[in-house]
């Protein structure tokens, strides 16, 4: 097959629109007669609520409706959670809170009015009376049984208790150890803030009994369902679209409960209702990430042979769960073997409620914690050890040879060279004339350090028996009666740039034009049900669903070509864009008389190959959709849906090196090198891979560097706003230089991976390392993140 | 208690009964239609709501709609002249500037201003330059591209003098 768009840098075909400013996201959606609804947050993190005074409010001119949650609790269900943990407590999580609050940004009422600005003078004139209570805030106090009952129908605040356990016997190996190495690690709270904030646009539309749901998400159909069975609508009355998305990053792979609370009102009102997310709204109540507080213990050999692993972690769940809220520290635990031979590994899991919003998939969900622990982990050890971190991580990969190759975690990694991507970046940095400058620099005073990541990561969630809510994907390909082609895709991109990959495989495998290709995605009432993107599935199994189903619409089409070239099917070939006849004349089947039927005659008795008769797919489509000349039991049109279930996860990797210099007067940091090596398998689009690549290693940064999520010990939100939730910045970011290797993989058929959360799980450690080896003659060999100069200011003067 | 504004947006003069509260982004949305100027902050760290008022670059979610009375008003929809796209729109279409897009046209107004103020500025000057722009998926590194691409053409154009 041609290639003349797979594997090329192809300048996106989502851009045009997006670029001019005339792309449409919720907000920017109008319809006539909007009511805009708006909502009421609880100002404490934990406080009784004695009573709700509407009475002003809703006196107030262009007010049309008011809504707290006595009024909803008996009609819209509880926003859902999907896990099958099975000490998992589930309180029920209202949409608007009724009796008590539970977290800071908690929505309490809801104002429906025709002006956004009167809407917002009317929540002013609320009163809510609160009896407010002790917050429960630090997560290793509440781990330990301190603080009041945050639901009180439970005996605790612990949520969930989760033991994974896998390997050879890990008390063998703690006691065949020469030396056990421990650290505590901690992964911070972080707000994802994609940059277009969530939204919804509700319209019910009586007389048809039918609602359309615009939202900004990751998952429409998941979204459609849940939504469906939150307000009690059939799920085939509700249509949910998402238009442009701006960001998600896992913080849209949710289901929320203002999408059914808009879709009640709107329902209430027979109007159609929008809310829009303010950013302060989106950090105090869009779901938050990380949140993990850990103690790590290696069992080494001195020569730095990993025997086994503990890792004994507090989860801060926050107040209610999410969609996924206790199954992200769950991914971390399968993820603890890192890229390393790791025989025995025990995760001990404590789940904690606490008076904050829930925490749940934040790009890398899970992973970037485990990596994060691992990487470090390591790094402690050579450093104990007095070894080179980079030998203290080859020794422990296993060989290409060792693939597939099972985890003690009970994961299969599918393929992988770690070493060939390790010596890549060690050679794109000179490491060993690196190491000697390092030296020469800390001789005359300065303070540079190295550091070094080799990930690996699970993507392309997954197969179903994994996952809590189905892991296939699906797609439709239709080629039109004009030739122009259609993809339906279940996949839900949303900066990705999945309109321009599906395309470029469609269009070299159908031989046509990529702009003859259209992506359609986000609407469950034209595109077959589907999962969405999120765990860098998208590709892996959304464009695998593709393929299949254009396998399917190719073979059919061959049908119909033989058909009208009078050859039996084994006799066409199909090459960018054109079926031929490529073993013998066609006039042997019709001087049999049948029609042009396809004849499988004996090979000795055909007359000999007449080739070059052809016959275009465009030809074919035509041909498909007027029906009048199909081969027997042939339905007309050019269509085919594929439902892809994947066989494994898909397991990318690499090595990132970072190189630092930090300030000693004032502990500023700044990143003289970034390098990273990714393998994440075959490549439809570089320049969307590199995108993909450098939006993950600046989050993975912003994780090291800047952002954290503050709770007072009241529970008041201290970072709620972008002036103080310190999101990177262009000029505070280095250049990268990015690399690759090709690992391919035999779990799809495109042999592709994912890579859209590789950058942030890369990162993170890869800065830390190279900031603690920086301070390393100092004692230091861990910093909590964020890596504030302050901090690294205290720790160089704290003699 | 309405006031009447009247501004130019594009080139095109547009009229409207406001109240002294509405914000001009608000004005540039909801009163004239475009919606290409998005909101991502409300406090002017994110630059979304970037757009030229008078030829320089300003946070439309921080400021009134009165006080832009007797303006020019530039925005996204408005720097494609004949059909033919902007250099910078251009160089974040070419050098993959966008992913979610939602920045973009903040940061491509943000952009404007910087190349007006400095035709041939340093990959550095590029980034200080968009201090004010919040960018969550692209890591900046191909909107600095973007930038000095646009900077490239724009030389080149003025070079062959037409």
């Amino acid at each position: 097959m041609a290639s003349r768009y797979v594997g090329q840098k192809i300048k996106r075909t989502e851009d045009p629109r997006l670029i001019k400013g005339i792309g449409h996201y919720v907000d920017d959606i109008k319809l006539p007669d909007t009511l805009h609804c708006v909502i009421l947050h609880s100002i404490y993190a934990h406080a009784r609520i004695n009573s709700i005074d509407t009475e002003a409010a809703a006196a107030l001119p262009g007010v049309v409706a008011i809504y707290t949650g006595a009024d909803i609790k008996d009609k819209i269900g509880n926003v859902p959670v999907a896990s099958a943990l099975e000490t998992l407590k589930v309180p029920p999580h209202p949409v608007l809170a009724v009796d008590k609050v539970r977290y800071v940004g908690e929505p309490v009422a809801a104002v429906v009015a025709n002006d956004k600005y009167i809407a917002r003078d009317a929540l002013d004139l609320i009163v809510v009376d609160y009896d407010p209570l002790d917050a429960v805030v630090d997560p290793e106090k509440t781990a330990a049984g301190e603080g009041p009952l945050i639901h009180e129908q439970f005996s605790d605040n612990i949520a969930v208790t989760w033991k994974l356990e896998g390997g050879s016997s890990i008390d063998d190996a703690f006691k065949n150890a020469d030396r056990i190495v421990k650290q505590r690690l901690v992964n911070q709270r972080l707000a994802p803030i994609a940059m277009e904030p969530r939204g919804v646009l509700a319209r019910y539309l009586p007389g048809e009994n039918e609602l359309t749901l615009w939202s900004s998400t990751q998952i429409p159909h998941l979204m459609r369902t849940q939504v469906a069975l939150m307000i009690g609508l059939p799920e085939n009355r509700l249509r949910v679209i998402t238009p442009e998305v701006g960001g998600g990053f896992g913080s849209k792979l949710n289901v929320y409960g203002e999408e059914a609370l808009c879709s009640f009102i709107s329902m209430q009102l027979h109007r159609p209702v929008k809310w829009i997310e303010t950013r302060r709204e989106n950090i105090q109540n869009t779901i938050h990430g990380r949140g993990q507080i850990g103690n790590m213990e290696v069992a080494v050999k001195n020569d730095g042979t990993l025997l086994g692993l503990k890792y004994k972690v507090i989860a801060d769940l926050g107040a209610y769960h999410q969609l996924l809220t206790p199954a992200i520290p769950t991914l971390t635990g399968l993820m603890l073997s890192g890229a390393y031979k790791i025989p025995a590994i025990l995760m001990e899991l404590t789940g904690v409620f606490t008076n904050k919003v829930a925490t749940d998939a934040y790009r890398g969900a899970g992973r970037p914690e485990a990596t994060f622990i691992v990487e470090r982990i390591v790094d402690v050890v050579a450093q104990e050890l007095n070894l080179d971190p980079v030998d203290v991580r080859r020794r422990n990969f296993p060989k290409p040879n060792e693939f597939p190759f099972a985890t003690a975690t009970g994961l299969f990694y599918d393929s992988g060279n770690y070493d060939a991507a390790l010596d890549k970046a060690l050679e794109m940095v000179d490491y060993k004339e690196l190491r000697t400058q390092q030296k020469k620099a800390r001789d005359e005073g300065k303070l540079i350090g190295i550091g070094v990541s080799s990930y690996v990561e699970i993507c392309a969630l997954g197969p179903s028996a994994a996952m809590p809510a189905g892991g296939w994907e699906s797609a439709t390909v239709r080629v039109e009666p004009t030739g122009k082609v259609t993809v339906l895709t279940g996949t839900s991109p949303h900066g990705q740039g999945q309109e321009t990959s599906f395309a470029q495989i469609v269009a070299d495998s159908l031989g046509v034009d990529l702009n003859d290709v259209l992506v359609i995605h986000g609407d469950t009432s034209i595109v077959q049900y589907g999962i969405g993107t999120f765990g860098s599935r998208a590709t892996a199994v959304g464009g695998t669903a593709v393929v299949m189903a254009m396998d399917k619409v190719v073979t059919k089409a061959k049908k119909i070509a033989a058909h009208l070239l009078q050859a039996g099917d084994a006799e066409i070939s199909f090459d960018n864009g054109k079926f031929c006849c490529v073993t013998r004349a066609p006039e042997k089947a019709a001087a049999e008389g049948v029609g042009g039927a396809v004849v499988q005659s004996p090979a000795a008795a055909l007359p000999e190959p007449n080739p070059g008769k052809t016959v275009s797919i465009q030809e074919v489509a035509l041909a498909a959709h007027l029906a009048n000349n199909l081969p027997p039991d042939t339905e007309p049109g050019l269509s085919a849906t594929h439902f892809f279930e994947p066989k494994n996860f898909t397991f990318p990797f690499g090595t990132h090196i970072c190189v630092v210099e930090v300030d000693k007067e004032t502990g500023e940091i700044e990143i003289l090198r970034y390098v990273a090596v990714d393998d994440c398998g075959k490549v439809i689009n570089p320049l969307l891979v590199h995108g993909q690549v450098h939006g993950g290693i600046v989050q993975g940064l912003g994780q090291a560097l800047y952002e954290e999520v503050v709770y007072d010990e009241t529970g008041q939100l201290i970072t709620g706003t972008l002036m103080d939730y310190a999101v990177p910045k262009a000029h505070q970011m280095p250049r990268m230089e990015l690399d690759r290797t090709e690992t391919p993989t035999d779990v799809n058929p495109l042999g592709i991976k994912g890579v859209g959360e590789a950058g942030t799980i890369g990162a993170t450690p890869c800065i830390v390392n190279a900031v603690v080896d920086a301070l390393s003659q100092f004692g230091v060999r861990d910093i909590e993140m964020p890596l504030k100069p302050e901090k690294l200011w205290r720790l160089m003067n704290q003699n | 208690m309405k006031q009447s504004v009247s501004l130019t947006i594009n080139g095109k003069s547009f009229q409207q009964e406001v109240e002294p509260r509405m914000l001009l982004v608000h004005l540039i949305r909801d009163e004239a239609g475009l919606t290409g100027t998005h909101i991502g902050c409300e406090t002017s760290i994110c630059g979304a709501c970037t757009v030229l008022l008078n030829g320089q670059s300003v946070k439309s979610c921080t400021i009134l709609a009165v006080q832009a009375d007797g303006a020019q008003i530039t925005t996204i929809e408005g720097l494609a002249a004949n059909g033919q796209l902007h250099p910078v729109q251009e160089g974040f279409w070419e050098q993959h500037g966008l992913q979610c897009g939602y920045c973009t046209p903040g940061m491509i107004m943000s952009s404007c201003q910087i190349l007006d103020r400095n035709p041939n500025p340093s990959e550095e000057e590029i980034r200080e330059g968009l201090e004010g722009n919040l960018c969550r998926c692209t890591g900046y590194q191909h909107i600095a591209d973007a930038v000095n691409y646009a900077a490239n053409k724009m030389k080149a154009h003025s070079a062959s003098g037409d």
